[in-house]
């Protein structure tokens, strides 16, 4: 939990609260429990708090899509339909365990818990409000990176054990997006980082005098797209594509394991949002209304445009995606990675009319990127695999072998 | 091009979003239904039927049956044979509405229901007490009397057979 002082005040306080706990004029509670009990109440009210706006967001999730589809979503149980995720854990709880034969079941158990703690572990190093958070990390954005690769481990474990090869390769789909995705996203980031000049999440919102994403289009939309494609998002959800590989790495889960699996996929809109807002919308910073709702809304409306866009974009097939990461947000990380080194190396200190100017080159690059990627990538990145499909045949305008 | 594709998909999804949903509430709403809509429950008036056996003649399906004896009254005709039994054999019909047109007394209608779900085939005979005893809101399938009326089956009240003829 850090050191406690003035800057994490919800932690010292509970930590001061527990301190001074008298009975009778005599300390009931020693130093290091007091220490203990403070951090784990943050702790726990805030992994809690994670889960339970999780379960209500499957619901709402599941009513908006059916709005953004014309129909109504789940309207029976509960005013609203409002108790439909309670229904759904407790037939998730009741649902018999089974297992495969020929599963190695050690893997195939850890698999969920291995899939679902680190979406749980970004929590722990972005700043929710004011002077909240669970510990402000001086490496913040790598302990990101970095737990949130883990999670794609445990879609592997689950892929492989499950001794299905639907399930495998959707695991192989998984650990292939990723590799592909990590690149850019990371590179993106790095931009960020450049200008805020620290990893530690905490310093990102607060050298934010004009929100990033002004500063960085490109760095944004990149991030969103990566992050979208690893934590399988549509249109990047080939990982559980259901017309293809029924269900991908979960194909031979069910119970709470499967459950496990679920909410941990539908917690990872939220983390990613909440990176978001951190590094691009300034984070839990507004005026008028408490911080703490401020980074509330603004996590809301990201999760919001990912629910769009998973109600409106069909499906891309694997090597598009493989495509659009490798000749698509490699080229334009690197561009965007550059452009802010230079215009660093120029304004070494920018004051905000510089950063101003700073956002009008780094739009106007992102709008040319998009224009000329638009015109030449048309007909070669898109209609055909290119990926695996790469032979000597060569196709003339109507798309017949020559 | 230049990504405008995505932007106006997402619009019309936007759009979506305002519209009155397509859903309809099943058991609390209904959609309504045409007044000729030919359905389950038949609208069979014994005062009526002289039990000329000629729905069941005329069914394709053989799926009416229908045994009479002498010495019953037709409000009509005067002297009838009486129906005793009347059976529509519901699992196999498939809803031509022939029998409803070969009645030459307008005795026999259509219904207007769709919800006759059962867990035996056997339950799915319509026997004569619940022809007789069942509410008469005929359909105004090959019936131009009650078209006429613009009589709707869903909305308007019973009708007794005086009201039913041509």
């Amino acid at each position: 939990m850090g050191p406690i002082t003035e800057a994490n005040s919800y932690y010292s306080s509970l930590y001061k609260f527990f301190l001074d706990l008298e009975v009778g004029g005599v300390d009931i509670i020693p130093e290091w429990l007091a220490y203990f009990l403070a951090g784990f109440l943050v702790i726990f009210s805030i992994v809690n708090a994670v889960v339970i706006i999780t379960t209500v967001a499957t619901w709402a999730e599941r009513r908006l899509i059916g709005r953004f589809h014309n129909r109504l979503g789940p309207n029976r149980w509960g005013p609203f339909g409002l108790f439909t995720p309670i229904a759904d854990a407790v037939k998730l709880l009741g649902k018999e365990d089974t297992r495969p034969e020929g599963v190695d079941s050690w893997i195939f158990n850890m698999a969920p818990i291995v899939f679902i703690v680190p979406t749980i572990l970004v929590f722990a190093v972005i700043p929710i409000g004011e002077n909240t958070y669970i510990a402000n990390l001086n490496i913040g954005l790598l302990f990101i990176v970095a737990v949130t690769t883990v999670g794609t481990l445990g879609m592997f474990m689950g892929g492989w054990a499950s001794g299905n090869r639907f399930s495998l390769f959707g695991a192989m789909r998984a650990v292939a997006s990723l590799i592909s995705y990590e690149v850019p996203m990371v590179l993106s980031i790095v931009g960020v980082v450049l200008l805020s000049g620290s990893l530690s999440m905490v310093e990102v919102v607060e050298a934010q005098t004009i929100p990033f994403i002004f500063l960085q289009p490109l760095g944004f939309f990149i991030f969103f797209a990566a992050a979208s494609a690893e934590m399988n998002r549509s249109p990047f959800d080939v990982v559980e594509a259901e017309s293809e590989i029924i269900a991908g790495y979960h194909t031979e889960y069910s119970g709470m394991k499967w459950g496990t699996f679920q909410l941990a996929e539908f917690i990872a809109p939220f983390g990613v949002s909440a990176i978001l807002v951190t590094m691009f919308l300034k984070g839990w910073e507004g005026p008028v209304l408490p911080s703490h709702l401020w980074f509330f809304l603004k996590v809301c409306f990201f999760w919001f445009i990912m629910l769009w866009i998973r109600a409106t974009l069909p499906r891309l097939r694997i090597d598009q995606i493989m495509a659009f990461a490798w000749k698509i947000l490699f080229p334009l990380s690197v561009l965007n990675l550059f452009v802010t080194a230079l215009e660093l190396l120029i304004w070494k200190d920018p004051t905000v009319s510089e950063l101003w100017m700073m956002a009008g080159i780094n739009w106007t690059i992102a709008i040319v990127c998009l224009v000329v990627i638009s015109r030449a990538g048309r007909s070669r990145i898109s209609t055909r695999p290119m990926l695996f499909a790469r032979s000597e045949i060569s196709y003339n305008q109507s798309g017949e072998v020559n | 091009m230049y990504g405008l594709g995505i932007l106006g998909g997402m619009l019309i999804t936007l759009k979506n979003m305002f519209r009155t949903p397509f859903t309809i509430q099943y058991p609390e709403q209904e959609i309504p239904r045409a007044s000729r809509f030919r359905g389950e429950e038949f609208s069979w008036y014994e005062e009526r039927c002289t039990g000329c056996a000629s729905c069941a003649k005329f069914c394709p399906l053989g799926i009416i049956k229908i045994v009479t004896t002498p010495g019953g009254i037709n409000m009509q005709e005067g002297e009838s044979y009486s129906v005793d039994t009347f059976d529509i054999d519901i699992g196999r019909c498939m809803f031509c509405g022939l029998c409803v047109e070969a009645c030459p007394y307008d005795a026999l209608f259509m219904g207007s229901g769709f919800e006759r779900s059962k867990y035996r085939r056997s339950s799915l005979v319509i026997p004569i007490e619940e022809l007789k005893s069942s509410e008469k809101r005929p359909s105004t399938w090959f019936r131009p009397q009650l078209e006429a009326k613009e009589y709707n089956p869903q909305k308007d009240q019973d009708l007794s057979w005086d009201e039913v003829g041509r």
